[in-house]
């Protein structure tokens, strides 16, 4: 299979204009002859879906949660890039480009990064448009804050609660649009299947998850914007419905899944306390501006914090990398928050903690300044570990947050599958094999308000309306394999809980597919899973009925698709002989530690095509081409 | 430690409900209510039991998606806390706690403690947003907004859409969380616009939902997780009198 990635040819900066001139166009009239299905309600997913009803297509809108409003965006906290240099601090799109494409460890294509600095302006000029309640300064303006990776600030936020504003500004549009007939919305449903009518992607199949009836629905062309994958690691920093089942469903239909072995771990996480535990909380990198992370110089030193004099601290990142210090790239922070701890110098009752410590902050601008910044994540923070962190350091510790793998997309934002078009943290397209912070924000709106609205047009030109309906065979055979699985999760009436095969799948990713990984840890975990998912379909527990509200099934199902998504994403580490961004293999480091990447074997994308079960997947590869960019190795000291 | 539960049980809304009695042991004080709620629920699957459903996602307090009413109590009763972010170290051993869905007329109980809570999205899709279109706006920074308005406008923002307001309220009113939509909105300049027909409209809306009207027991601001002050009830009242007038 070859995979084109559909780039324009000439300069970086005119691709997109470019572009936007040589696609087709569906005239106005005819729009509403096109039906589209946006699966997802977050930042990605309702962006899109509003804005091409706002076009002039039909769109159906389908999500788990009981609102769209619920989607997991909500949750993000600290902020979204753009490059408008308000603060005239040398800020530029190339710049936005370049720091994305360094962080990303150069693992993602330029184009594409490219694109999103450009579109990235647009995005707050329309949030700021439709209401959102931007911070600002005393002068009116939008204040900016500073995230990782980044010397410039161009950080735009609503206080700690940016997913949620932003998510309720682009849930507006859709309202509007619902409102309007041009959006039919399906809440609580969740989709199990993707439909195919002649090698194109046409519909879905879904379950509705009151009534627990399979359905089908037909439409011109098919998007998913259902999110990431991290609770792959059971434990994450998202929310518990997050799944892979939308995306693993189109890989099993034939769409390739790029780079699942890049997935971001989170520096600054509260630390996992014990057994019963079902998410870890995400403290916003944005803490990093004003938080200096530590821990003892001396291994076991048991001291509480405040006892501990200055010179007897390790400041570790402000140590090692000068020049970025507490803001030096996620994973590099994570990495080096693991090794000092297994260097028994970690803090709390696990070991497995460093101080993020604001004392220093507060005494500079004054507690109010502090709270007007952070406020709703100190309360979180106090909340959950009944500590007050304006007197006693935070304590934080990496966790599972953000998939920068996906579904592969071409520069249309299509998959190798014609008319499938996936959105948003589902996509691999933007950030390489790292993602800066406040880029997913960025990405996930840009997708879905700049860039599928057009491209979409451009399929439905050249393929046009073709009124597909679901009585085809293809549906009636795609809605007997949901009910032939489903069945057999039922009946199975084994012993144990899917939670319990979750917690157990988790362990093994995070021990042998987490922050660091090698080939022997890889295989291992290979057989683990292998193991796990064997005696999953033989003695998982599911109570009740498939007709009715379910979460235990619900629970069931997207566990399945997790033990068998575990794999590729084991068999993408094993095969990337580099480290690279987020992806560590201990065997590829420098003498001090730092990741050592393979441009001459590895300056590919990986894209996996699915074989059959139990079979490894066939590894497909899309060359990334460097015009523009030195290929360096990227230092942040 | 442990603890009795007297937990709402409901196959469907059809069913007509009832209350169960179990025991949760071994409680550590650092989970989540939702995270006693999952022990719980491993237990009973174990006994054969079904478990308990509730609605959940985000697990820290910005979904809106939890609700349950504890003791009484939307959430639980301490101050600025939904049920996911609140810790069982705030009940002693011994303690027995009643679990119920979230109740109102507009909010039908579909299974145990998960409610439908839809008709929160209708009011929204009503008037709640300002009628732009993706692209040609104005850049971000053409209209300055005056620092304190736009805290003003995102302290209305905050809310969660969790509806805890409704079900304390003894009218089952949606006046917070319409309130918090209208004030938001009619705060910023880019809301202005629009101000009447959207006051006029949600209200409208709010109505035909089945939810009761505001006479000021303030018993939303008590719960509201987010400590949306009933301020905004007062403006939306103002800004409705303004839309008749007009
Ligand atoms: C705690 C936290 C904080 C974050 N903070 C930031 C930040 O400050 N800045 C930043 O840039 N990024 C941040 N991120 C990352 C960012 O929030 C996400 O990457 C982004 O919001 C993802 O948006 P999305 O639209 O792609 O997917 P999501 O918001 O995850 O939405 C997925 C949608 O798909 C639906 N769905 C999924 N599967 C199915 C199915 N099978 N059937 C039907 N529907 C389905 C869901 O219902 C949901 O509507 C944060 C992430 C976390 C976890
Ligand atoms: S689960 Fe999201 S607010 Fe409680």
């Amino acid at each position: 299979m070859k995979l084109e990635s559909k780039v324009p040819s000439g300069p970086l900066a005119e691709k997109w204009d470019k572009h936007r001139f040589e696609m087709k166009l569906v005239n106005p009239a005819n729009k509403r002859k096109y039906t589209v299905i946006v699966v997802g309600t977050g930042l990605a997913g309702a962006s899109a879906a509003a804005t091409m009803a706002e076009l002039g297509y039909n769109v159906k809108n389908f999500c788990f949660q009981d609102s769209p409003r619920r989607a997991h965006s909500i949750g993000a906290q600290g902020g979204i890039n753009a490059a408008k240099n308000y603060q005239n601090d040398g800020d530029s799109i190339w710049r936005l480009f370049f720091d994305t494409i360094k962080g990303g460890d150069f693992r993602s294509r330029e184009a594409n990064t490219y694109r999103l600095a450009q579109v990235s302006n647009n995005i707050i000029d329309q949030c700021a448009a439709q209401g959102v309640p931007f911070a600002r300064e005393y002068g009116g303006l939008l204040a900016n804050r500073s995230f990782g990776g980044a010397q410039v600030s161009r950080t735009f936020y609503a206080r700690g609660q940016t997913g949620q504003q932003l998510l309720l500004g682009a849930y507006s549009a859709l309202q509007r649009q619902i409102g309007l007939g041009k959006v039919q919305m399906f809440p609580r449903t969740e989709m199990l299947d993707l439909v195919l009518v002649d090698g194109h992607a046409k519909g879905i199949i879904i379950r509705d998850l009151v009534t627990g009836e399979i359905s089908s629905h037909a439409a011109d062309a098919v998007v998913l914007g259902t999110g990431g994958y991290g609770r792959v690691y059971n434990l994450s920093t998202m929310g518990l419905g997050c799944n892979v089942t939308a995306a693993y469903r189109a890989y099993k239909r034939g769409a390739l899944f790029a780079n699942p072995c890049y997935h971001q771990i989170h520096p600054t996480c509260i630390p996992h306390t014990g057994e019963y535990q079902s998410k870890l909380t995400l403290m916003s990198e944005s803490l990093r501006n004003d938080g200096r992370i530590w821990v003892p110089k001396n291994k076991g030193d048991k001291r509480p914090p405040g006892e501990i004099p200055e010179e007897e601290r390790d400041y570790y990142l402000e140590r090692k990398y000068p020049s970025f210090g507490n803001l030096a790239p996620r994973d590099i922070s994570s990495r080096s928050a693991k090794e000092v701890c297994d260097e028994g110098r970690g803090v709390g009752p696990t070991g497995y903690g460093v101080y993020l410590d604001f004392s220093e902050a507060i005494g500079r601008l004054g507690k109010k300044v502090i709270s007007e910044k952070y406020g709703n994540l100190f309360d979180m923070y106090e909340l959950i570990n009944d500590e007050d962190p304006y007197q006693v350091p935070m304590r934080i510790y990496p966790a599972s947050h953000y998939s920068m793998g996906g579904l592969w997309v071409d520069y249309n934002l299509m998959s190798n599958i014609p008319g499938l078009h996936v959105i948003g943290e589902a996509n691999f397209s933007d950030h390489g094999a790292n993602r800066l912070g406040a880029s997913a924000l960025m990405q996930g709106l840009a997708d879905g308000y700049f860039v599928l609205p057009y491209t979409i047009g451009d399929y439905f030109a050249r393929v046009g309306a073709q009124n597909i309906t679901t009585d085809r065979p293809e549906f009636r055979e795609a809605e007997e394999a949901v009910s032939a699985k489903i069945k057999k999760l039922m009946s199975i009436k084994g012993e144990r809980t899917a939670d319990s095969f979750h917690k157990a799948l988790g362990e093994i990713m995070w021990e042998k597919a987490g922050l660091a990984r090698n080939e022997s840890g890889l295989k291992k975990a290979l057989e683990e899973i292998a193991t796990l998912k064997e005696e999953f379909w033989q003695n998982v527990k599911v109570l009740g009925s498939n007709e009715s509200l379910n979460q235990t099934l619900e629970k069931a199902g997207r566990v399945a698709d997790f033990l068998e998504f575990a794999e590729i994403f084991c068999y993408d580490a094993l095969n990337r002989e580099e480290s690279c961004g987020a992806h560590f293999r201990e065997e590829y480091q420098t003498k001090e530690g730092e990741a050592l990447r393979n441009d001459k074997k590895f300056a590919y994308v990986s894209a996996w095509e699915y074989k059959g079960d139990g079979v490894k997947p066939e590894l497909h590869k899309e060359e990334l081409e460097f015009e523009n960019v030195e290929l360096a190795t990227r230092s942040y000291k | 430690m442990n603890l009795t539960l007297r937990v709402w049980r409901q196959k469907n809304s059809q069913d007509k409900g009832h209350l169960e009695i179990y025991q949760a042991n071994d409680i550590n004080e650092d989970m989540s209510f939702l995270e006693m709620l999952d022990v719980v629920n491993e237990d009973l699957i174990k006994k054969d039991i079904e478990p308990i459903h509730f609605d959940h996602d985000c697990r820290e307090g910005i979904c809106g998606a939890c609700s349950l009413v504890i003791n009484g109590i939307p959430h639980g009763g301490k101050k600025g806390c939904t049920t996911c972010e609140l810790r069982m170290r705030n009940f002693k051993d011994g303690d027995t706690i009643t679990i119920e869905p979230f109740r109102a007329k507009a909010f039908p109980v579909i299974r145990d403690l998960m409610v439908d809570r839809s008709s929160l999205d209708r009011v929204m899709q009503a008037g709640g947003f300002v009628s732009v279109n993706t692209g040609g706006v104005p850049d971000a920074n053409a209209i300055p907004i005056h620092k304190e308005i736009s805290d003003k406008a995102m302290d209305a923002a905050a809310c969660i859409g969790c509806g805890a307001c409704v079900a304390a309220c003894p009218n089952a009113s949606a006046m917070l969380f319409v309130s918090a939509k209208v004030s938001h909105l009619a705060t910023l300049p880019q809301g202005k616009v629009e101000r009447e027909q959207r006051v006029r409209k949600m209200v409208a809306q709010m109505d035909i939902e089945g939810f009761g009207n505001c006479t000021n027991y303030y018993e939303c601001e008590a719960v509201c997780p987010k400590e949306i002050s009933v301020k905004s009830i007062a403006m939306m009242n103002r800004e409705y009198m303004r839309a008749l007038v007009k």
